[in-house]
């Protein structure tokens, strides 16, 4: 059974099922009619033989995929990160979002038992064990689990630590998979995904086969399997020669090298990648605020798509998030405005500064980034001094030292990037923006049940963001994936939400 | 000296060897920025995530505990678990074994008879036109290095002509030899190029010594001679550059096993330091370690065996 629109609206109840409907993710020209049967190979890079099975490590893209296609979550994001309910067939909250009652639907796992309350808080609960470090457990540790029950088999009431309205992000949030209660051998995982497992290799290759009572639908495919291999050039020649049928995460160079030739098919997701530069607020130089706003208009952000990602992806606004529910639309693209960077630059008594920009390899194009941006803050009159670093220790380098450093991101809700990045106490705060009033207007946020007064104050935050914030966004970058002809159905939803990596969905001619 | 108390020393001085490398790998490592805890957090980590991994993983304790620890397992012959995974180290050993043995097989197996052959080949006809060409193709050739080679073949027949899959991916080797075809040949390049120059070298001054002269004079055949007499001298220093390339095909040649997809002892190195796995890594420096004794050991012992008076096992 499919529902994409749950009903929902039960009297002293807040209904907030995001009604998204997502049949069909990309529907290019010449699309054949879905037809059962066959099998894919998928190649991705890996984490070599160290990858594992058990969903809650998941953390690499093929740990991902491979966990989507055995496991359900309760919800799951849209394209444009609203949360959309899979296991859950509905949620509802009281009036102040501080008790949840979930839903769940009619599912099974694939050895036939059904999918009940309690394997969802046993899932919960291994997540948040405190002697663990699974990745979901910061977002799922407003769940006060000795509060919540199971009402019956098929309901959940969550009780959370404070109010939460965007609780169901929560729920769709990366790798929090339910698994049959008290699981903890993942030889031979058992889930209630479309695909049921067959086989696999560490290293090399994970076999997945059609799960015939898949609650949203049965699978197209006969057989999945997942390939590694590491180097981008293998993923391309594997797929150019019909080794594979889908090759991920391939260079916009490769795209732009092959897309014509019409031996595979390239797909780009727009929206997938955030680029930008974190400039620290709250430490000379960039505590200054016209020095911020200065850097905003001196960079160039349609040359820095076009160098850095060869075109594949689009101008951003300082802002994260384009094309999210809650991104702040109407606020007028920034463009290159070299004189108003001088003035604002005089008038910071910033003339003539030399500042060091620490950027590393830890990202396809951060370097090429760094030295573009130099180079157009030069023609406003500073230098930037770009820092190759460590690319293994980048991340928690970058996060406490400096001023100012390269930055990507992948998708997440506006509301996930807010709360993990730019409040007071947030534990990712690259660009240590910590303003009472901003944390206070969060709260109201996430307590607010009506989702117009909600969308205003994530509107009013956004504003504040643009105008003064540490994120110089200059980019979103595409996902490009590339498949053989031969295979339709592949969707174009930005990497890691419900459209990505939906083999379920897929079929070959 | 006997060989036995030869071999006897050198397995003793061997492990010797191991060990220093096993600390100077650890230390090397150790060295290193980040850890386990950092690779495996990824992208804009949670700090008290990283904490919370060190602390799942053991990486709390000190480097000098964890290396004890992990040495005292080794005696009792138990190499550990990776950090990562929590899967025994020996099967990321027993995973990629095979198929880097399979790889250094075949391509000794075509190594050492055609290096051999075409070097006493040229060498009996050095200074002739076919001696000229074979040189300058060898020294030509030797100058390519692997993942150029790799390239351009997986280019030209791989994906523009598609007479060979140019990779190996998702592929068995023994149930599709075909995909073992580009990478053998890029494997075989430079060390039949080496070899064979060696051979002629050593060949063309064993035809030239005393003892050929004298064997001719004595009115052997010329085939007799050259097989029988000189060809045994001639190999010994291709022995020893042999025992370096077959170290080299059992270390899991990194570049050949990345451009082709094959996931052999050298994928497992890379993918072990870049997660910071240490006790993988580890366990994979005491097999480098042992093969490499082993092999440089049975080099001496068969170049003593060829030519005793050559002095190589003094």
């Amino acid at each position: 059974m499919s529902d994409p629109f749950p009903t929902l609206r039960r009297r002293g109840f807040l209904a907030l099922a995001g009604g998204l409907a997502l049949a069909g993710c990309a529907s290019s020209p010449g699309q054949s009619a879905p037809r059962s049967g066959g099998r894919v190979r998928a190649a991705f890079a890996g984490g070599g033989a160290k990858e594992v099975l058990d969903p809650h490590m998941a953390s690499l893209f093929v740990e991902a995929a491979r966990s989507k296609a055995l496991y359900d979550k309760l919800a799951d994001f849209g394209d444009d990160l609203t949360p959309v309910p899979r296991l859950a067939e509905k949620w509802e909250s009281n009036a102040d979002a501080t008790v949840w009652r979930v839903s769940l639907r009619q599912a099974t796992f694939h050895d036939g038992r059904p999918v009940r309350a309690a394997d969802v808080l046993s899932s919960y609960a291994r997540i948040l064990d405190p002697k663990r470090a699974f990745r979901a457990k910061a977002s799922l540790a407003v769940i006060d689990l000795t509060a919540s029950r199971e009402v019956d088999d098929r309901t959940v009431e969550f009780v959370l630590t404070r109010p939460y309205v965007e609780f169901p992000n929560a729920l769709a949030t990366f790798s929090a998979y339910i698994i049959p209660e008290s699981t903890e051998d993942f030889a031979r995982p058992v889930g209630s995904g479309p695909f049921s497992f067959s086989s696999f290799t560490p290293g090399r290759s994970t076999v997945v086969k059609r799960y015939a009572d898949y609650w949203d639908g049965a699978a197209k495919l006969d057989e999945l399997e997942f390939v590694l291999a590491n180097e981008e050039s293998a993923r391309v020649n594997a797929l150019l020669a019909g080794q594979v049928e889908y090759a991920h995460d391939l260079s916009p160079v490769t795209a732009r090298a092959h897309e014509a030739g019409g031996r595979v098919r390239i797909l780009r997701s727009p929206n997938s990648g955030i680029q930008a530069f974190a400039m620290k607020v709250d430490r000379p130089p960039f505590d200054n605020r016209d020095l911020r706003e200065a850097m905003f208009l001196l960079a160039d952000r349609p040359q820095l798509v076009e160098s850095v990602l060869s075109g594949s992806g689009q101008v951003a606004n300082d802002l994260y998030g384009k094309g999210y529910r809650h991104y702040a639309d109407d606020i007028p693209q920034r463009a290159r405005d070299l004189d108003k960077a001088r003035f604002l630059i005089k008038r910071a008594g910033a003339d003539g500064l030399k500042v060091a920009l620490n950027t590393s390899e830890a990202a396809t194009g951060f370097v090429e980034a760094a030295t573009v941006l130099a180079d157009q803050a030069r023609q406003a009159g500073i230098t930037l001094d770009v820092t190759v670093g460590d690319k293994d220790t980048f991340w928690s380098d970058t996060l406490k030292n400096g001023s100012l450093s390269s930055f990507r991101s992948g998708a997440m809700p506006i509301e996930s990037h807010l709360s993990q990045r730019l409040l007071s106490k947030s534990t990712t705060n690259v660009t240590k923006w910590a303003r009472p009033e901003f944390d206070a207007l969060y709260d109201k946020a996430v307590s607010t049940v009506d989702a117009g007064v909600r969308d205003s104050v994530y509107q009013e935050m956004q504003r504040t963001l643009h105008a003064e914030g540490g994120y110089l966004v200059w980019g979103f970058a595409d996902w490009v994936v590339g498949t053989s002809p031969s295979v339709d159905g592949v969707g174009t939803a930005p990497a890691n939400t419900l459209g990505w990596a939906r083999f379920d969905r897929v079929w070959l001619r | 000296m006997t060989l036995g108390r030869y071999a006897s020393r050198r397995v003793a001085l061997g492990l010797v060897q191991v060990l220093v490398v096993l600390v100077a790998v650890f230390l090397l490592v150790e060295a290193l920025p980040g850890d386990a805890a950092v690779a495996l957090a990824g992208d804009n980590p949670d700090p008290a995530r990283v904490a919370a991994i060190r602390a799942s993983m053991g990486l709390d304790q000190s480097a000098v505990e964890r290396f004890v620890g992990w040495l005292g397992g080794l005696v009792t012959g138990d190499l550990g678990t990776s950090l990562v995974s929590g899967r025994p180290v020996v099967d990321f050993i027993a995973g990629g074994l095979p198929t880097t043995l399979l790889l250094a097989g075949v391509t000794l197996l075509l190594l050492v008879p055609s290096s051999v052959l075409l070097g006493v080949f040229v060498a009996r006809r050095a200074g002739r036109g076919v001696d000229r060409v074979v040189t300058a193709a060898t020294i030509g050739l030797h100058a390519v290095p692997e993942f150029a080679l790799a390239i351009v073949l997986v280019a030209l027949f791989g994906v523009t002509l598609g007479w060979l899959p140019p990779t190996a991916l998702g592929a068995d080797p023994l149930a599709d030899p075909l995909v073992l075809v580009l990478p053998v040949i890029v494997l075989l390049a430079r060390p039949l190029c080496a070899i064979t120059r060696l051979v002629r070298a050593a060949m063309i001054d064993a035809l030239a010594s005393d003892y050929v002269r004298h064997a001719r004079r004595l009115g052997l055949s010329r085939s007799r001679v050259d097989y029988r007499h000189a060809l045994p001298n001639a190999l010994a220093p291709a022995v020893q550059q042999l025992a370096r390339t077959t170290d080299w095909l059992l270390g899991g040649v990194i570049v050949v096993e990345a451009v082709f997809v094959i996931p052999g002892l050298g994928t497992a190195l890379v993918d072990a330091v870049a997660g910071r796995d240490m006790p993988v890594v580890q366990g994979l420096a005491v097999l480098f370690g042992v093969t490499t004794v082993l092999v440089n050991l049975a080099a001496d012992l068969l170049a003593f065996r060829l030519a005793p008076r050559a002095g190589t096992a003094a």
